[in-house]
C-alpha cells in the first residue's frame, strides 16, 4: 500500500487546509474556501487531460460552461423557468433534481461532448490541439451568450439552489483526487503519460495515443462538468462571462505554477494562488495600514497572478512541485517519486536542452 | 435594381468592400503573429495588448498634437512596448516547447490588460481620429467608407514593405534564414537576438496600424480590446498555416471574406451565431488540414 501514501497525505493536505482557513475565519473565508475548492475541481479536469497527455488546452472551461448550465437547469425549480426560458424542452422545463443527480448528469452531459469532440482533436497534436480546443471555447461561449430561450443569453440563468458547502465541495474534491491518483497508476496513466514524454517512442511500442487521449479528455470533461456544477450550485447563478477567459487563465496558472506534470502540482498550484489570489482580494478592496486607508484598485488581484505565473515560468517551468508528487517523508529511498517512477523515467529530469527539445517537436508536428 | 436571389447587386458589392477591409485588418494582426512565431516558434497572444496599448497611446495623444505625428508617436510606443515584452518575458523562455511559449504569452497578455485596467479603469474610452476617416463616398451606387479604402491600402503598402524588407535586405535575409532552419542560422552567424528583436519590431508596427484602423472602426479603446482582434488572427494564422507569412495573408481575407459570407446568408435568427460559425469553420479545417491552407516548407516547427 506504499504507493498510496503519497495521495494519502495529498488528501490530508487538502482537508486540513480547508477546515483550518474556513475555521479561523468568518463566513467570508468560506466563500474564498469553496471557490478554492471548486478551482481545485477545474484545476483537476485539466489535469487528467492536460497534466497526463501533454497536450494543451485552452478550451477546458467549456466543459465547465457545460456542466454548469446543465445541472443550472436541472434544479431551478420548475416555475421560475416557466417564465424565464421558454425553449426548453419539456423534460428540462419540468424536472427539478437533487444537488448529486444534477452534478453528476452535468459532469456526464460534459463528458458526452467531450468524448465526441475527442475524434476530431485526436487527429490534432501538441500546438494545433491546444488551437483547436481554442475555438470549441469560443463557439461555446458565443452560444452561451445568444441562446436566449435555454441559456438565458447574457444575463445567464438563475435562482439555481444554493447547496454547495465546505464539506461538500471536500467530499467531491477529495474523491475526485482519489479516483485521478489511481487512475494516473493504472495502466491507462502510464501509458498517457509516456505517450507525453515521448510520443514517438510510445506509439512504437504499441499505444494507441490518440485513442487513450480520446478517453482522458472524456474523463477531464466529466471532472470539468462537475466543476461547473459545483460552481453553479455555489454561485445561484451562471453566465457565459463566468465561463470564458479570466477562469480559463486562472485554472491554466494554478496547474502550471504548481507543475503540470504531477497531481500534487495540481493541487499546490490551486492552493497558492487561491491563497495569493484572496490576499490580493482584500488588498485590492482597501486596506488599513498603521490607522490609514489605503483604497485599493480594481485588477491588482489580476495583475498579481498573472506577476507570479511569468514569473514561475520564467524561473521555475516544471512549476513548484518540479512534477513530483509529495514524497513519503520517512523512507530517504524514495523520496525522489511514486513507485511509477520507472515506468516513467523522465519525469523529474530538468527539461531538455533546447535544441533537442525543439526538434522533437518538429518531429511530432513536422 | 437586379436582384439575385434575395441579395442585389449593390449588396453583393458591398459585402465584397466590406470582406476585402475586415480581411485586411485581420491580415495584419495575422501577419504579426506569423512573423514573429516562425522565428521563434511562439503564438503570441499578447499581441493583441500590443494593440491595446495602441488605443490607450492614441486616446491620450490625440486631440493633443497633430494626427500625423500621434501616428508616428504611436508606432513608437507600441514597437518599444514589442521590444520590452521580448526582452523581459520572452527572451527568458526562449527555446521552451511551443505550449510553453503559448502559455508564457497568455500570462503576459492577462498581465497587460489588467495592468491596462489598474491604471486606466475599464470604463471605454471613445475618441474620434478626424472626420475625413469617419466619411464615406459613392461610386457607381456603392457606399464606400473612406476607412475601408485606408485600410485596405495601408495593409498593401505594409505587405509590400515586409516584402521588400525581407527580399532586399541582409537583415530581411538573416530574418528568413531563421525562420526557415533557426539553429543552421545561428550557426552561420545569424545573431538570434537581433533577428528576434526584429521581428517583435515589426509585429510591433503591425499591431500600431492595426489599432489604428480598429479604432478609427470602433471609436472606443478598452483593456480588452485586442481580445477579440487576437482571437481572430490566431484563426486566421492558422487557416493560412501557422508560422507561413503568405498564409497568414490568405488566412486573414480567407477569414474576413467567411465572416462576411455568414453575415450575408444566415438566416436572421441565427446571426448573432455569426462567429460560432466563423470559428466552427476554422475548426473544420484546422482539423482537416493541420498544417494550414499553405504550410510552411520543411520541418517547420509547428
Amino acid at each position: 500500500m506504499r504507493w498510496l501514501m503519497p495521495l494519502v497525505l495529498l488528501e490530508a493536505a487538502i482537508c486540513a487546509a480547508a477546515y483550518l482557513a474556513s475555521g479561523l475565519g468568518g463566513s467570508t473565508t468560506d466563500f474564498a474556501v469553496i471557490t478554492a475548492l471548486v478551482n481545485l475541481m477545474l484545476v483537476l479536469g485539466l489535469y487528467v487531460f492536460t497534466g497526463l497527455s501533454g497536450v494543451f488546452s485552452f478550451g477546458h472551461i467549456a466543459f465547465m460552461a457545460i456542466g454548469g448550465y446543465v445541472a443550472g437547469l436541472l434544479t431551478i425549480p420548475p416555475v421560475s423557468k416557466e417564465v424565464l426560458l421558454s425553449g426548453l424542452p419539456s423534460f428540462v422545463a419540468h424536472a427539478q433534481l437533487g444537488t448529486i443527480p444534477a452534478t453528476l448528469i452535468g459532469g456526464g452531459v460534459a463528458m458526452v461532448v467531450a468524448l465526441v469532440l475527442s475524434l476530431p482533436l485526436s487527429r490534432l497534436d501538441g500546438l494545433a490541439a491546444g488551437l483547436g480546443t481554442f475555438a470549441i471555447l469560443i463557439i461555446v461561449h458565443v452560444v452561451a451568450s445568444n441562446w436566449q430561450d435555454v441559456t438565458g443569453g447574457d444575463a445567464g440563468i438563475s435562482p439555481i439552489p444554493i447547496t454547495t458547502t465546505v464539506t461538500s465541495a471536500l467530499i467531491w474534491v477529495v474523491v475526485a483526487v482519489a479516483l485521478i491518483y489511481v487512475l494516473q497508476n493504472l495502466k491507462l496513466g502510464l501509458r498517457l503519460r509516456a505517450s507525453r514524454e515521448d510520443h514517438v517512442a510510445a506509439q512504437a511500442s504499441g499505444i494507441r495515443v490518440s485513442l487513450d487521449r480520446a478517453i482522458a479528455f472524456g474523463i477531464s470533461g466529466f471532472v470539468l462538468g462537475v466543476g461547473g456544477a459545483l460552481f453553479a450550485q455555489f454561485q445561484g447563478t451562471v453566465s457565459p462571462s463566468a465561463f470564458y477567459l479570466p477562469i480559463t487563465f486562472l485554472t491554466i496558472a494554478m496547474l502550471v505554477v504548481g507543475g503540470t506534470k504531477s497531481l500534487a502540482g495540481a493541487v499546490v498550484g490551486t492552493m497558492l494562488l487561491s491563497v495569493v489570489g484572496e490576499v490580493l482580494r482584500r488588498v485590492e478592496s482597501g486596506v488599513d495600514i498603521a490607522g490609514l486607508h489605503v483604497s485599493g484598485r480594481a485588477g491588482v488581484r489580476e495583475v498579481g497572478l498573472a506577476v507570479v505565473m511569468v514569473a514561475v515560468l520564467i524561473f521555475r517551468p516544471q512549476g513548484v512541485t518540479g512534477g513530483r508528487e509529495i514524497p513519503w517523508p520517512l523512507r530517504r529511498r524514495s523520496a525522489s517519486g511514486t513507485p511509477t517512477e520507472g515506468a516513467s523515467p523522465g519525469t523529474d529530469e530538468p527539461p531538455l536542452g533546447e535544441g533537442d527539445d525543439r526538434e522533437s517537436h518538429a518531429k511530432q508536428w513536422g | 435594381m437586379p436582384v439575385v436571389g434575395l441579395i442585389s447587386h449593390t449588396e453583393i458589392v458591398q459585402s465584397a468592400i466590406d470582406a476585402l477591409a475586415l480581411g485586411s485588418l485581420y491580415s495584419l494582426y495575422a501577419l504579426g503573429i506569423a512573423l514573429v512565431f516562425s522565428v521563434m516558434g511562439l503564438i503570441n497572444f499578447a499581441h493583441g495588448e500590443l494593440i491595446m496599448i495602441g488605443g490607450f497611446a492614441l486616446a491620450l495623444l490625440v486631440g493633443v498634437m497633430p494626427l500625423g505625428i500621434v501616428l508616428v508617436v504611436v508606432a513608437v510606443v507600441v514597437v518599444l512596448a514589442a521590444l520590452t515584452m521580448e526582452r523581459v518575458a520572452f527572451r527568458p523562455v526562449r527555446g521552451a516547447d511551443p505550449a510553453t511559449l503559448l502559455i508564457t504569452s497568455f500570462a503576459v497578455s492577462y498581465l497587460l490588460q489588467n495592468l491596462a485596467i489598474l491604471i486606466f479603469g475599464a470604463t471605454p474610452r471613445t475618441l474620434s481620429l478626424g472626420s475625413w476617416l469617419g466619411g464615406s463616398f459613392t461610386i457607381a451606387g456603392n457606399t464606400v467608407q473612406h476607412l475601408s479604402v485606408a485600410t485596405v491600402i495601408a495593409t498593401a503598402v505594409l505587405l509590400a514593405a515586409l516584402v521588400l524588407f525581407l527580399g532586399r535586405t541582409a537583415l530581411g535575409l538573416r530574418m528568413r534564414a531563421a525562420a526557415e532552419d533557426f539553429r543552421m542560422a545561428r550557426l552561420l552567424g545569424v545573431r538570434a537576438n537581433r533577428v528576434i528583436a526584429t521581428a517583435f519590431a515589426i509585429s510591433g508596427l503591425l499591431a500600431a496600424a492595426g489599432s489604428v484602423f480598429l479604432v478609427a472602426q470602433t471609436g472606443t479603446v478598452t483593456p480588452d480590446m485586442g481580445l477579440t482582434a487576437i482571437l481572430f488572427a490566431f484563426m486566421a494564422a492558422i487557416l493560412g498555416g501557422i508560422g507561413s507569412l503568405p498564409g497568414a495573408v490568405a488566412g486573414g481575407y480567407l477569414l474576413g471574406i467567411t465572416t462576411v459570407l455568414f453575415q450575408v446568408w444566415l438566416p436572421f435568427s441565427l446571426r448573432p451565431y455569426r462567429d460560432a460559425f466563423v470559428f466552427g469553420v476554422v475548426f473544420v479545417v484546422l482539423v482537416l488540414r493541420p498544417q494550414g491552407l499553405i504550410p510552411t516548407r520543411g520541418h517547420i516547427r509547428v
